[in-house]
C-alpha cells in the first residue's frame, strides 16, 4: 500500500469504529425538518416573531440513558429573518446581532435532565453577540421512529428565554420587549 | 425668457431642474444621517425613513427627466479661454455627479426591496421590487446606499467651490449662467 491509501484506511477505521451506546443524530436542517424560531413581544401589544434560517448542528441521545444526552448547534446570525428587509437589516446591525463582528451564535449542552413523562431540561452555554451564558430549555420530546427512507428519526421540542440584556444588546426596545422567547424544533436522523 | 438651453446659456428648464436636485440631495443626505440614528420610541422613526425613500425615489424619476432634457434641450458650450483638460474634466464631474445620484437611488431602493416588498411613495403610488435576493443584497446595498452619498456630497462640494472659483477669480458666467435665466437672444 502506498503512503496515501494508509491514512486514508485509518481514517474510516476510526471514524466507523467507535460504536456508542448513545445514538448520535445529525440535526435534519437539510430537509428544513427542524427550525430556530425567536419571540419578541412588540410594544408589549403583540408577539413578533422571527427565525433563523440557517443553522446545523448534532446531538447524541439514548433513551434507555436519556441523562447523557448532549447537544450542539452553531447558528449563522446572518441568517436572521422577521419577513421584514429593513428591520432584518437592523437586526443584523451594531444594535443587535453584529452580525459582521460575531457571525456565528452557538449553543453547546453541558447537562440533560429527564423530568419525567418525556420532558427533560437541558442546561448549556449560549454564546451570542460575542457573550457566553448558561441557559437552560425545556425539553419535549416529540417522537422517534424509522422513517420511510430508511432511516431513523427523532424529534424534540424545546423553549427558553433569554434577556437581551444579558448578551450585551441593549438597544431600547421598551419594557415589554427585554426578553426574548426561543423556540427550538429539532428532528435528528440518526447517522 | 429661455425655456430652453443655447450655447450661451442655460434655459430656465435646466436652470430650475438643477436647483431642485440640489437641494433634494442636500436634504436627502441630511435626513438619511438623522433617520438611522433614531431610537425606536421617536415619532419620527417610521415617518423619517418613508419621506426619505419616497423622496428619493421622485429624485430618481426628476434625473431621469434631467437627463432626457439634457439630450433634448443639449447643453451650453463651456466659457471660453479654459484650458482643454479644465472643460474636460468638467465633463466627467458632471456626468460623475449623474451616475452617482443613479447609484445612490437605485441602491436604496435595493435595500428596501430586498425581500420582495415595494416602496410606497408617499401614499401616491408604489414602486415593486425587481430583485429580492435577501440578505446580502440589502446589506450590499446597504453599504454602497452609504459610500456613495458621501462620495456625492464631497464631489458637488467642490463642485460648488470650483462654481465659486469661476465666479470670483477667474470671474466668467459659468455660475451666473446657471443661477439666473437670461433674456432670449442677449449675450
Amino acid at each position: 500500500m502506498n503512503k496515501t491509501v494508509i491514512p486514508l484506511l485509518s481514517t474510516l477505521l476510526l471514524t466507523t469504529v467507535p460504536v456508542a451506546n448513545s445514538a448520535d443524530y445529525v440535526i435534519d436542517t437539510k430537509g428544513a425538518h427542524a427550525s430556530i424560531q425567536f419571540r419578541i413581544k412588540h410594544l408589549g401589544y403583540s408577539w413578533l416573531t422571527g427565525r433563523f434560517n440557517r443553522f446545523s448542528g448534532h446531538f447524541s441521545y439514548d433513551k434507555n440513558a436519556p441523562e447523557k444526552s448532549s447537544v450542539s448547534v452553531t447558528i449563522d446570525t446572518s441568517s436572521v429573518d422577521s419577513n421584514h428587509a429593513e428591520r432584518d437589516k437592523h437586526l443584523r446591525d451594531k444594535d443587535f446581532l453584529w452580525v459582521s463582528k460575531f457571525p456565528e451564535a452557538r449553543f453547546v449542552s453541558t447537562a440533560f435532565k429527564p423530568t419525567g413523562d418525556g420532558t427533560a431540561s437541558l442546561e448549556g452555554k449560549l454564546t451570542l453577540h460575542g457573550v457566553t451564558k448558561p441557559i437552560t430549555i425545556a425539553v419535549e420530546e416529540i417522537g422517534r421512529g424509522p422513517d420511510p427512507w430508511g432511516g431513523y428519526r427523532q424529534g424534540f421540542a424545546g423553549t427558553t428565554r433569554i434577556k437581551l440584556q444579558d448578551f450585551d444588546m441593549i438597544y431600547e426596545l421598551g419594557a415589554a420587549s427585554r426578553e426574548v422567547e426561543l423556540v427550538l424544533n429539532i428532528e435528528g436522523i440518526r447517522q | 425668457m429661455d425655456i430652453r438651453n443655447r450655447d450661451s446659456h442655460w434655459g430656465l428648464v435646466s436652470i430650475l431642474l438643477h436647483w431642485l436636485s440640489a437641494v433634494v440631495i442636500l436634504a436627502l443626505f441630511t435626513l438619511g444621517i438623522y433617520m438611522t440614528g433614531l431610537t425606536y420610541y421617536d415619532p419620527w422613526y417610521h415617518q423619517a425613513p418613508h419621506i426619505h425613500k419616497s423622496t428619493g425615489l421622485l429624485l430618481l424619476l426628476l434625473t431621469l427627466v434631467r437627463l432626457a432634457w439634457l439630450g433634448l434641450a443639449g447643453s451650453p458650450l463651456p466659457v471660453a479661454n479654459q484650458p482643454p483638460i479644465q472643460v474636460k474634466l468638467a465633463t466627467w464631474v458632471h456626468r460623475m455627479m449623474y451616475l452617482l445620484i443613479l447609484m445612490i437611488a437605485g441602491s436604496g431602493y435595493l435595500i428596501s426591496t430586498a425581500k420582495g416588498d415595494p416602496i410606497q411613495v408617499f401614499d401616491w403610488f408604489s414602486i415593486g421590487s425587481l430583485v429580492s435576493r435577501g440578505e446580502v443584497q440589502s446589506e450590499l446595498a446597504g453599504q454602497v446606499h452609504l459610500v456613495l452619498a458621501y462620495a456625492l456630497i464631497v464631489v458637488a462640494c467642490g463642485h460648488a467651490l470650483v462654481a465659486l472659483k469661476h465666479h470670483f477669480i477667474d470671474r466668467d458666467s459659468t455660475l451666473a449662467r446657471i443661477l439666473v435665466p437670461r433674456r432670449r437672444s442677449t449675450q
